[in-house]
């Protein structure tokens, strides 16, 4: 099958959406594909601060620059995906006094509003701050949610008549007499699924333009059209905290460094970050001490981190840029702008434009500037609208909630049944049977587990995601075997045991980089329930037909006496 | 009193020939053996209630070290087991003792009728080799031929009868299983606790179902009644009460025609606790003083232990005794503990053997070959602590249960056996060498 498109934008971040919002709103034919669900890739695993521009204020005015107005922008046109936290630059005594000044010097000529606060004003409104910080810098940091950002982005495209697919991975990209002119891509099949192609089906979309905003993966898509593109991506580490030990965002006063940022987001902290080149996107080491340093010089901040608990580590790869003829040698020397790459210039290959770098805060500046020069090159004269229109569901909540169904995701760390339910709640949590809670961490109704059900078909992880489901203190421990026997409702106990082991994986996986002291504890504990009580690392049904005449058969069978006391 | 040096030595210590530290299975049956051997007893632990987390299945050994199974004789198997672990330390003769002194104090406990171990449905549609089963869950033992009918409740998320029988029928047991969900008779909220259903039924108190009044247990039979299509046993989830759960299961067994089992839960669990019910009944019988609710917190002494101190009320109370039983269990009982750095035992600090990096304290797998699994403290022939180079620690302290490193009693189902056993040992060598 062979389709037609103006624009083909690869890649279902925070960019790519931008760009298919931004083109779709002037009017220009767009086809987003993404290989994974939107946010698959680095958007998905990033901290979630939405930049006031005071950490790059000394490094990079202009990046500086960009983040302030961006963060303003995004406050009016996404606020129901940003939460105003406000944030503190702390100085600790071992701090340089003369980087405190500079770093006031920076904000102020990048347009970043600040105020100083003393120590008792800083504790004020942060009490757990370490009660040695001598001072503190507030800025108009934010915390912002890549999730439901991404799908009002995508949202606001299909409105204005894009055509988005998720899982769906371009193969191969088109190239004709120095012209890219399509690409070949894989549809995926499949409970959870959702592709509007042929499932399981490949397809040729030919398009006009194609734009590369594949992050991390740009270097491997640019390959496929031969040229070649020089993403260095540099992993880093955030560590969710159970609790929400902060209610702002806390950064170190001084030069980079790692593990220098907490986020507040809804009830929970992320502790963050590291900064470490890696050869593969996909495929790097995660490891033990990136989590151990970022809670030990964290806690020099928030003491009280030393000895919480840990939920979980993720990890997410930068997708750095620099023109080779930079050749930075340490990651956090490569400036965090993003470039846009004019392949008709650059490699005298027309039809392909790639963009890569940046940050989630400056999505949209990035995907005005890709859509001006798409514009600019079919000669579309028609004005950026994005900094001015509101995302969906910005002024009611339902709009944006009734998207993420659509494309089936759930924000990670939004909140509980109501919340995440949005305008839906009154139809899902109206039930006629009684509505127990499955998840007790997280608080997830029976109701809330079959409309996920209904929407996801038989992948409980996919339930998990929408629901949050298994994702709290126990880690599935207790509920795991439950959402198990909520599947069982439409499904047959085969494709059930199936799901319920990917379950098990795949809580176990993420627990990893959290295992000692209380979360270690409770993996036992789950261990326990999941093997002694339930047997189900034996389970008779998976392995060897089990001879049960060789067994006990109770004194029943030998006419015996079966009253206890 | 606020906790002092001073107040720490003038007050009188409390003495007692044995003292055990900790109340889990392990704990209670050392209690327990110490104290038929004559000597006076004192029991102290953190916490009462350990086997509400427990199925209050009694595992010896279902699966070897290396995962065959499930095992039909577990003494069998219990030669060929890794030189430490602990079955092997106390040995198979020991084993046999400690269980038949289980089986004298738990009179609701069936199989010790044979060396065989049961198959017995477990509330994730699986079955579970197991040596000692409550009488209340005997009739749905899986070698039993005759038919069943699961019924699950529908506000209980936590056994979900039609997946439990399509799951144990994928596992092959030789009979029809069929599931049904019912509606609980009486207006118990959604959420309501397990004891709660207990308690109701233990009264046998009076609902309104189907628009009548009605004691508890025949509507209960009544709505089973409905869905029953002459299978021979009915399983229902172990909430069938706490005081007298053979009298319920009589009285819904005679209204329905069939025989009436529980199949065992996760936490809270009734069949837990009505064991934990049982073994505090005996050790009272057996004359052991027991105190609960309060934590040991440091001791004195060197290469002996003279006293240990029981944290009450913020202050430190000393306890004193000739010997010393160390039953706080694993990783779940606190008894051993981690941070990032290492994995240490907090009463004693006993020597626990781990990996340096803590990511080979796990393997990648859920199910895999976990080394937290196994640790905890490893002994000499004598249940007593041994430092890295295998020197006893301290001359009158041994170790029992959960506590104990060298073996996964998940994967082995073998949990409650070598707390029985173990504990039973210990007990009795402490009760021995007591002055
Ligand atoms: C540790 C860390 C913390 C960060 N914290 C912040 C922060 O706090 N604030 C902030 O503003 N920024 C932050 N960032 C930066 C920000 O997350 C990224 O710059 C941004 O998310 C990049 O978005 P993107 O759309 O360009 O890339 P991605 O989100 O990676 O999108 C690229 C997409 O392309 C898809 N793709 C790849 N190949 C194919 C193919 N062949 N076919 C189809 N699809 C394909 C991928 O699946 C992926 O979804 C952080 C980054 C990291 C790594
Ligand atoms: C979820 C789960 C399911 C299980 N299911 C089964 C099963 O189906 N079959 C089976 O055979 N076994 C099962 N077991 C195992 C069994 O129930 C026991 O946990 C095991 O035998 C260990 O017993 P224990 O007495 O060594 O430790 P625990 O039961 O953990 O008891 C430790 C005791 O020490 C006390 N303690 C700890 N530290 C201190 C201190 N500093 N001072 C004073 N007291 C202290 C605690 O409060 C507690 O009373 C299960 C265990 C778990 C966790």
């Amino acid at each position: 099958m062979s389709r037609q498109t103006e624009v083909l934008v690869i890649g279902g971040g925070s960019t790519g959406a931008g760009i298919a919002r931004d083109l779709s709103m002037r009017g220009v034919g767009v086809t987003l594909v993404e290989q994974g669900n939107l946010t698959h890739g680095t958007t998905g695993r990033m901290h979630g601060l939405l930049h006031s521009g005071g950490r790059y204020a000394v490094s990079d005015q202009v990046s500086a620059a960009e983040c302030i107005e961006e963060n303003r922008v995004l406050r009016d046109i996404a606020s129901h995906c940003v939460e105003t936290t406000g944030g503190l630059f702390v100085k600790r005594p071992e701090d340089s006094e003369a980087y405190f000044q500079e770093k006031l010097d920076g904000c102020a000529a990048s347009g970043i509003p600040t105020e100083v606060l003393s120590a008792e004003e800083a504790r004020a409104v942060e009490p757990h701050l370490a009660p040695d910080i001598e001072k503190a810098i507030s800025v108009p940091d934010g915390a912002v949610d890549p999730f439901r950002l991404v799908v009002a982005n995508a949202a606001s495209a299909r409105e204005h008549g894009a055509r988005i697919e998720t899982h769906s991975t371009v193969t191969d990209i088109r190239v004709e007499d120095r012209e890219v002119v399509g690409a070949e891509l894989d549809h995926a099949s499949g409970p959870g699924k959702h592709v509007h192609g042929t499932e399981g089906g490949t397809e040729i979309i030919r398009a006009d333009h194609v734009v590369n905003a594949t992050g991390a993966w740009a270097g491997r898509t640019g390959a496929m059209a031969g040229v070649d593109i020089e993403v260095r991506p540099s992993k880093g580490v955030m560590t969710v905290m159970n609790t929400r030990q902060v209610d702002t965002v806390i950064n170190r006063c001084r030069p980079k460094g790692d593990a220098d940022i907490i986020v507040p987001h809804e009830t929970a902290a992320i502790l963050g970050t590291t900064d470490e080149e890696v050869d593969d996107p996909e495929e790097y080491p995660e490891e033990q001490w990136e989590v151990d340093m970022m809670i030990d010089t964290l806690a020099e901040l928030v003491p009280m981190l030393r000895d919480a608990r840990t939920i979980r580590s993720f990890w997410g790869v930068r997708p750095l840029y620099e023109p080779p003829s930079v050749d930075s040698d340490d990651p956090t020397d490569i400036t965090r702008d993003f470039f846009l790459l004019d392949h008709a210039e650059r490699d005298a290959l027309d039809g392909l434009t790639t963009i890569v770098g940046g940050k989630l805060t400056t999505y949209r500046l990035m995907a005005e500037a890709v859509s001006d020069h798409v514009c600019e090159r079919f000669g579309v004269d028609a004005d950026c609208r994005t900094a001015d229109v509101s995302l969906p569901g910005s002024e009611e909540f339902s709009v944006l909630r009734d998207y993420m169904d659509e494309f089936d995701l759930r924000s990670p760390i939004g909140r509980r049944s109501v919340e995440r339910l949005g305008s839906r709640a009154d139809d899902v949590l109206e039930t006629s049977g009684p509505n127990p809670t499955v998840c007790n961490c997280e608080a997830v109704t029976r109701a809330e587990i079959q409309d996920a059900v209904d929407q996801s078909g038989s992948d409980l992880n996919a339930v998990r995601l929408r629901t949050r489901a298994s994702m709290g203190s126990c880690q599935g421990g207790f509920c795991c075997h439950r959402l198990a026997g909520e599947l069982h409702d439409d499904h047959e106990e085969a494709v059930v045991r199936e799901a319920w082991d990917d379950l098990l994986r795949e809580r176990w996986t993420g627990q990893r980089h959290a295992l000692w002291g209380e979360q270690l504890s409770q993996a036992m504990l789950n261990y326990a329930l999941h093997a002694t009580t339930q047997n189900r690392d034996n389970d008779p049904a998976d392995g060897d037909p089990v001879d049960f005449g060789a067994f006990d058969a109770g004194v029943a069978a030998d006419g015996g006496d079966q009253r206890g006391d | 009193m606020p906790a002092s040096p001073l107040t720490e030595a003038i007050s009188v210590a409390i003495e007692s020939d044995v003292l055990v530290i900790g109340g889990g299975l392990a704990g209670l049956t050392s209690a327990l053996a110490a104290a038929r051997e004559g000597a006076d007893v004192r029991l102290v632990a953190a916490k009462q209630s350990t086997l509400r987390n427990a199925s209050g299945l009694v595992d010896v050994l279902g699966y070897t070290a290396d995962g065959e199974g499930p095992l039909v004789d577990p003494y069998d198997a219990i030669p060929n087991l890794p030189a430490d672990h602990p079955y092997r330390t106390v040995g198979v003769d020991t084993v046999r003792k400690a269980m038949a002194l289980f089986d004298e104090v738990t009179p609701r406990y069936r199989g010790g009728h044979t060396d065989a171990n049961a198959l017995l449905p477990t509330h994730g549609g699986t079955v579970k080799p197991t040596a000692r089963y409550p009488a209340g869950v005997s009739d749905g033992i899986a070698s039993d031929g005759r038919d069943a009918l699961l019924v699950g409740i529908e506000s209980m998320t936590d056994f979900d009868a039609p997946h439990v029988a399509a799951h144990l029928t994928a596992a092959g047991v030789p009979f029809d299983v069929r599931g049904v969900t019912i509606q609980f008779p009486g207006d118990l909220r959604a959420d309501a606790a397990i004891t709660r259903y207990a308690k109701l039924l233990d009264t046998n108190g009076t609902v309104t179902a189907d628009g009548r009044e009605c004691p508890v247990r025949a509507a209960l039979a009544d709505r089973v009644a409905a869905e029953h299509d002459g299978e021979p046993r009915i399983g229902f989830p172990a909430i069938l009460g706490d005081d007298d759960p053979a009298e319920i299961r009589a009285a819904l067994a005679e209204r329905l025609d069939a025989a009436v089992f529980e199949v065992p839960m996760g936490p809270p669990s009734l069949p837990g606790l009505r064991l934990e019910d049982s073994l505090f009944a005996a050790l009272d019988e057996a004359g052991v003083s027991i105190a609960t609710g309060n934590p040991v917190v440091g001791y004195d002494g060197d290469g002996r232990v003279e006293q240990v101190y029981v944290e009450k009320n913020g202050a430190r109370i000393p306890n004193s005794a000739d010997q010393y039983v160390l039953a706080t269990g694993g990783l779940v009982g606190k008894g051993i503990d981690s941070d990032r750095e290492r994995v240490y035992e907090p009463v004693f600090d006993c020597h626990v053997a781990h990996a340096d990096d803590r990511y080979d304290w796990f393997d990648r797998e859920p199910f895999g070959n976990h080394d937290f699994a196994r640790f905890g403290v490893h002994t000499d022939g004598d249940l007593r602590p041994v430092d890295g180079d295998d020197s006893v620690e301290f001359d009158n302290v041994r170790a029992a249960g959960s506590v104990l490193g060298g073996y996964d009693f998940a994967a082995e189902k073998s949990g409650s056996g070598v707390s029985i056993a173990t504990g039973y040992a210990a007990g009795r060598s402490a009760a021995r060498r007591a002055r």
